[in-house]
Parts: structure tokens; sequence; C-alpha cells
């Protein structure tokens, strides 16, 4: 297992420095030029353009720049945010934990939800309880999330007034303030990963509810409710825990516009205003903070499955 | 002719197996309204989508002509909604033509050439994993600037490690069967055996995957039309009309109710068809 995680971090760094390219392109191959980009057109003198080259080292060879940007991740320096003036890895370590809580929330919320609605489906397979479980597993994946976040902050925030729709909540005022601020965000941006592992769920259930061990269960004598939640759940669990980790970065992806729509103050709401600000160093760092954090998901959840399941061995 | 029957033959019974499915009828019934509509857009669309009315603003859903109301600046929302599925049904064919084809080339490439091109070729796959979907192309478009042609190569180019990875894997499971052995043994160029024996026997995958694909972009741009990052207003692209609507969402909120379920029409029409399609033609992996 060690040597299997050894391997694994040693893989990492080939695409480590290919995100690394990547984000590097963005901004020193954008066409035009990212300069006059930054500056807006009033400002973009050619004193200010040739300064803020310098300044940059935009002046550089592309290699010499990505060498002197390598350098600076390394040292953990991701530059300086034009629009702030304050160094981008202390903004983007600022917002990032509001972005992992919102994250982990819809992760749970999820599975909360995908769980007893795909056992549900699978044990009135074609009847009530199935349609119930996919017919939100259809319209979960169907609907845009920015459209849902709207709708339940019209329908819970402005017509009931039961929960707040903007901002975060402050852990001085209390847990509740916190979680009632969380609820709308964590639900919308969770959505459609619980309508993919309500499916799921269901789909393994009948699959493992098909095996012969599930069936001597039965012929025992046990009870129905024992054997869907004791002999079919555990053995269901696994594959929905392992999707519901692979599909963390498409809840990163999420945060950038659900952020967005309630306010949230994560990295997804500083990159949209670094692209709405022109901020390109800023963009830069969160989406290179994005990504790095993504991998290292996926990874993580790559190790847990095999920590995890006695079937699999790697040597 | 002994092939031409089979095929035929293969092609009824995915047919009737498609047909037995009522989801997928009904998608596929979803989906001829709604390019039905697209096609014919300046004909059944009841205003021009652009023209103003602002005496007639804000009218409600039912209203004298307007069926589903109007917007903030009284345009008729039907009209919008029915020439905003050009926008939409038109990045997500474009989209997913790239992606797929992009996608396919090289993981055939991959998967039939090997070394060190297959090994370039996965590599660039991790890295584009690695970035989430969304991010990279809302990174991308911030700097090449939001419209509609960088929606839809922005879209596609960072879609396409789905289908390079896909194809790769069916070509590496068809590199050494008997009857690719045997057209290599017949003398044939690698090119010649690569795109005439093995890429017709990896399309299948593609298509289904394809039809995923097309909801997947058109969800895509509808957020990066909400963002700002899209298509722009005035054009009556679904996710932009959302984002302008959001500011009068206590005044009216049907300017954004309407687009919302235009999106999840169109997404929910190509998955029922998607979903009937896949077990149509991989019978075994059905779960209804």
């Amino acid at each position: 297992m060690l040597s299997y995680t050894l391997r694994r971090l040693v893989a990492m760094l080939p695409v480590l420095l290919g995100i690394a390219f990547i984000t590097f392109a963005l901004v020193s191959f954008a066409p035009g030029d990212a300069i006059r980009l930054m500056l807006g057109s009033e400002s973009a003198n050619v004193a200010n353009v040739e300064r803020l080259r310098h300044e940059l080292g935009l002046d550089l060879p592309w290699y010499e720049q990505f060498w002197r940007y390598l350098g600076g991740l390394v040292k953990g320096d991701l530059g300086t945010s034009i629009t702030s003036r304050q160094p981008v890895s202390h903004l983007i370590f600022q917002r990032f934990p509001n972005t992992l809580v919102l994250t982990t929330a819809s992760l749970l919320v999820a599975i909360l939800i995908a769980l007893p609605l795909g056992v549900l489906a699978a044990a009135q397979h074609n009847r009530p309880g199935d349609y119930l479980g996919m017919g939100f597993a259809m319209l979960g994946v169907a609907m845009p999330n920015f459209w849902l976040g709207l709708i339940l902050l019209i329908v819970f925030g402005l017509e009931l007034r039961w929960l707040p729709i903007r901002g975060i909540g402050s852990l001085d005022k209390g847990v509740l303030d916190y979680a009632s601020h969380l609820v709308l965000p964590a639900v919308t941006l969770g959505t459609s990963l619980a309508a993919i592992l309500t499916r799921l769920t269901r789909n393994t259930m009948l699959d493992v509810l098909g095996e012969d061990y599930v069936r001597t269960a039965r012929a025992k004598g046990a009870k129905p409710n024992r054997v869907l939640f004791r002999h079919a759940l555990r053995n269901a669990l696994l594959p929905v825990v392992t999707a519901a980790g692979m599909q963390f970065g498409g809840l990163l992806g999420g945060a950038v516009v659900i952020e967005t729509v309630f306010s949230w103050p994560g990295l997804g709401l500083l990159s949209i205003n670094a692209i709405r600000q022109r901020d390109l160093p800023m963009m830069q760092g969160s989406v290179l903070v994005f990504a790095t954090c993504f991998m290292l998901v996926t990874l993580l959840t790559d190790l847990l499955y095999t920590a995890i399941n006695p079937r699999i061995r790697y040597g | 002719m002994a092939e031409a029957g089979a095929n035929n033959r293969r092609g009824r019974r995915v047919l009737r197996a498609f047909l037995r499915n009522r989801l997928a009828v009904v998608g596929t019934l979803l989906l001829i309204v709604v390019i039905g509509s697209a096609a014919l857009a300046p004909t059944v669309a009841p205003y021009d989508p652009l023209k103003m009315d602002l005496v007639n603003a804000y009218s409600p859903p039912g209203s004298e002509g307007h069926l589903l109301g109007t917007d903030n600046f009284g345009r008729d929302i039907l009209s919008r909604l029915i020439h905003g599925s050009r926008i939409s049904l038109l990045i997500g064919f474009v989209v997913v033509s790239i992606a797929a084809t992009v996608g396919t080339v090289l993981g055939l490439l991959a998967g039939y050439l090997g070394g060190w091109f297959d090994e370039l070729v996965m590599r660039a796959v991790e890295i584009f994993y690695a970035f989430p979907f969304l991010v990279l192309a809302i990174a991308v478009i911030a700097v090449f600037g939001p419209s509609i042609f960088n929606v839809m190569w922005v879209l596609g180019l960072v879609s396409w490690p789905l289908y390079a990875r896909l194809v790769r894997a069916q070509v590496l499971a068809l590199h050494d069967l008997e009857y690719v052995e045997a057209a290599r043994a017949s003398g044939m160029s690698k090119w010649r055996v690569m795109f005439k024996h093995v890429l017709p026997n990896v399309l299948t995958p593609v298509i289904v995957t394809a039809t995923f694909g097309i909801p997947e972009a058109i969800l895509a741009s509808a957020a990066l039309g909400f963002l700002g990052l899209g298509v722009q207003p005035p054009t009556p692209e679904w996710g932009a009309m959302i984002s302008e609507g959001k500011d009068f969402i206590r005044r009216a909120p049907n300017l954004i109710t309407w687009p919302g379920v235009a999106i999840m029409v169109v997404v929910l029409g190509f998955n029922f068809v998607g979903d009937g399609l896949r077990d149509a033609l991989d019978p075994k992996g059905k779960k209804g």
C-alpha cells in the first residue's frame, strides 16, 4: 500500500507540471495582450503597459517566464493580485476554507439524499418508490444548478423567509447562523450529485439484491429490512462512496457558479470577481489551486478505495 | 451482401429495443419538438425576440398575445426561448463534434500506435482531467473574451479527453483480434487498418457518449451565459436570460423560470434518448 501510494505521488508530478504549464499559458500566451486586458481600455497607455509588462516579467522569453513562475510556485508564491496588491496565495488561503466547507456540506447533502432514496427505489423496483427515486435522479441532473439556486432562493429566502439568501454566517453569532447561511448553497450544489448517486445506489443495490448471498439470507428467514441494510447496502456502499469522491471535482466546478448565486465568499466567487476585474494573476492562482485540489481529492479517493476494498491489492 | 444483411438485422433489432423504451420515445418526441421549433424559429415564434415594448414590460404569463409573458424590456419570453433553442442546440452539437472528433482521432492513434505517442496523449488526458471542467472553460474564456464562437471551441477542447480515453480502451481491446490481424497480414497500411477496420468498430460507445455530451455542453454554456462569459445579451441565450432575469426575481420570477424549464426539457430529452440508445445497443447493461 505504501509503495503504491508513493508511486501515485510520483506519477502526480508530471501532471502537476502540466497544470502549472496550462495555468501559466493562460496568461502568457493569451491572444492580443494580456496587459491591455488587465488594464482595460481607459488606462492602457504605452507607459502603463510597459510598466506592468516589466513588473509581471512578461518582457522575458516564455521559457524564462515559466521557470520564474515554477520557482515562485515551489516557494508558494502565486504572484500579486493586480486589484488588491496583496499576494494571491494570501487571498486564496483566506477564501479556500469557505469553498471547502461548502463542497463538503454539498457532498454530505448528496449522500444523505441519495442513499435512502436509492435504497427505496431498489427495494420498490418498478413501484412508486422507484418512480420517485428515478424521477428525482432524472430531474436532478437536468436542472441547471444556478437556476435551482435562484428558485430555492425565491421560495425559501424571499417568499417564506426561512433562510438567509446571501453571504456567509458568522460563527460568533452561533452555529445556527452559520448553518442557516450554508443550507441553500449546499442543497443547490449537492442536488445534481445527489441525483447521480441516487441512480447509482439504486442500480448497485439491484445488482446486489440479485446475488446468491442475499437470496441465502432471505431463505434463512432474515427480515427484509435486515437483508436490505445489513447485507445489501453494506456491499453497495463502496462504489457509491467512490463515485461520490470522484465527483468532488464536479462540486468544485459547480462551486464557482453557486458561490456567485449566493455571494458565498469562497474561491469560486474570488475567481469570478478576478475575471470581472481582469485580475489575471488572481485568476491564474485560483485555477491552479482548484486543479491541484481536485487532483489530490481524486488521489485520496483512489487510495481510500484501495484501503477499504479487501478484494483489491496493489503491489 | 451478407454483411449488409447482418447490419440491417442488427439495426432493426436496436430500433425495436429503442422504441420499446417509453422514456426514449418521450425523449425523441421532446427533441423533435425542440429541434423543429429551432429550425422554424422565425416562423413559429410569435414575435421578434429582440423587439422591445416597454409599455407591456413584465406582462405575466397568459397575457394577451404573450403566452409566457414579457421580460423587463417587454420582449416576448416565448419568442426568446424559441430563438434561444437555436443557440443552445448549435453549441451542443458543435461542442460535441469538436470533442468527439479530436478525442476519437487521438484515442485511435494512441491505442493503435502505442509507444511515445500513446504516453503523450495519455499524459495530456490526465492533465486535462485534473481540471474541474467548468473551471478550465471559465478561465480560458476569461482570457479569450466571451462570444458564442469562443464558448464552442473552448468547451469542445476541454471535453475531448473523455472520448480519447474511451476510444483508446476500445482500440486496445480490438488490436489483437483476428480480423484486425488478418487485415494487417493482407498487407494493408496501418492507417487503412486503423481508419477502415478499427474505427468503425469503436464508434458505438462514442455515439452514446456524444448523446450525453450534448446536454452537458448545453448546461455548461448556460452556466457560462449566466456568469456573463457566454453568449452576450441581447442575444436570447437561455443562461444569459436567467442572468438578466435574476435582477427582477421579486417583481417577475417568470423571467428566470421559463428559460430554466427550457434547459431542463432539452437536457431531459437528450438524456432519455442517450439512455435508450445505450440500453438498445448494449442490452446486457440495462437497468431500467
